[in-house]
């Protein structure tokens, strides 16, 4: 390893594979951009029934993680949905 | 016992041809009769990079459309006299044979030899469909790029679902060189990526060229390409080789010089 490694951010290795990665992910998923715009758009249809929620924060994508049935890993929607206030029950 | 394997990538241009002409070769050396079958129709190169090419009469489309028997197609090499090449047609397209006519001409094959090697077509169409169809195992081709791999991915998809069971790994044009600096992704990285079990790596070595400009394939000779695809054949048999040590030797100066890259 070269000293001047020190310097640089990340090198174009990584950046290769975390973009072959997450491209995978959606290649495998077989998911396009409009069914996921389509789900995210269900969830905050669903959400706001019972809470505040911010929808400009809300992101949402696919990832992967370790399966709990330890056969490699599996992928995951990840939700990420910011709440401003819980409705609270009339 | 015969095994039937398919050579492809998905991609073009990341050496199923070459990995074709060099396993085939490495196969008969180590004693086993091998028979090479070019699926390429329309785009024939497999007879080039073998040195084959004056010596074809009839091909593969010849032999489908019973113009002649599958003996007469066959070509002879000129060092192995246990490795023979089925070439393709140059002048018709792939629509020309199908899945159930490979089957039939593969059944037969099967008799006569121990390893039967498809080098398949880039894409996914029609040529792909036809060289998997009698395959009992596959062998994928990728380079570490992004492109590749995720074409790989996409036929490791497909095999599966036309249950082809057996599905190596083989990572060519490495550069060690590149892959210790961080800009090139390791065998390791494109295995965990792709999760499928690793053949062999071929560096990316001057005497591939050589050889494929000579038309002889550089499989058991000194070089360290000649010694990836002499163990990937082993391995191919079932024998249990280590994996070679793809560094390039450097002096002091080299290691100088690399200091202050």
């Amino acid at each position: 390893m070269a000293f001047m490694d020190f310097f640089r951010k990340k090198n174009s290795g990584e950046i290769a594979k975390d973009r072959l990665k997450l491209l995978l992910i959606s290649d495998r998923a077989n998911c396009s951009p409009e069914i996921m715009e389509a789900i995210k758009n269900d969830i905050i249809k669903v959400i706001t029934k019972y809470m505040e929620i911010d929808s400009e924060g809300l992101d949402i994508q696919i990832t992967q993680t370790e399966s709990e049935g330890g056969n490699g890993t599996v992928p995951v929607l990840c939700a990420n949905i910011p709440v401003r206030d819980m409705k609270t029950r009339s | 016992m015969s095994e039937v394997i398919v050579i492809t990538s998905g991609k073009g241009g990341v050496g199923k041809t070459t990995t074709t002409a060099n396993v085939g070769t490495g196969l008969a050396k180590l004693d086993q009769k091998v028979v090479l079958i070019d699926t390429d129709i329309g785009l024939r190169n497999l007879d080039v990079v073998m040195g084959l090419e004056n010596r074809i009469v009839y091909n593969l489309v010849d032999v489908v459309e019973g113009n002649c028997r599958i003996k007469q197609a066959l070509i002879k090499d000129k060092r192995y006299p246990n490795l023979y090449l089925l070439p393709s047609a140059q002048t018709r397209d792939k629509t020309a044979v199908n899945p159930e006519q490979m089957i039939k001409l593969i059944d037969e094959l099967r008799e006569e030899f121990d390893y039967i090697l498809l080098d398949c077509p880039a894409g996914i169409e029609q040529g792909f469909k036809n060289a998997i169809a009698a395959a009992d195992r596959a062998l994928i081709v990728t380079t570490p790029e992004v492109s590749a791999i995720r074409d790989a991915d996409r036929i490791i998809g497909l095999l599966e679902a036309n249950e082809i069971k057996s599905t190596d790994l083989i990572v060519n044009r490495i550069r060690m060189d590149m892959v210790e600096s961080g800009n090139m992704m390791s065998m390791d990285d494109v295995v965990e990526i792709l999760a499928i079990d690793l053949m062999g790596a071929v560096p990316d070595d001057e005497s591939v060229v050589i050889s494929t400009n000579q038309g002889e394939p550089c499989v058991g000779d000194s070089s360290l390409a000649g010694q990836a695809y002499m163990n990937i054949c082993r391995r191919v048999m079932g024998e249990e080789v280590p994996f070679l040590d793809l560094k390039i030797k450097s002096g002091f100066f080299g290691k100088l010089k690399k200091l202050f890259k």
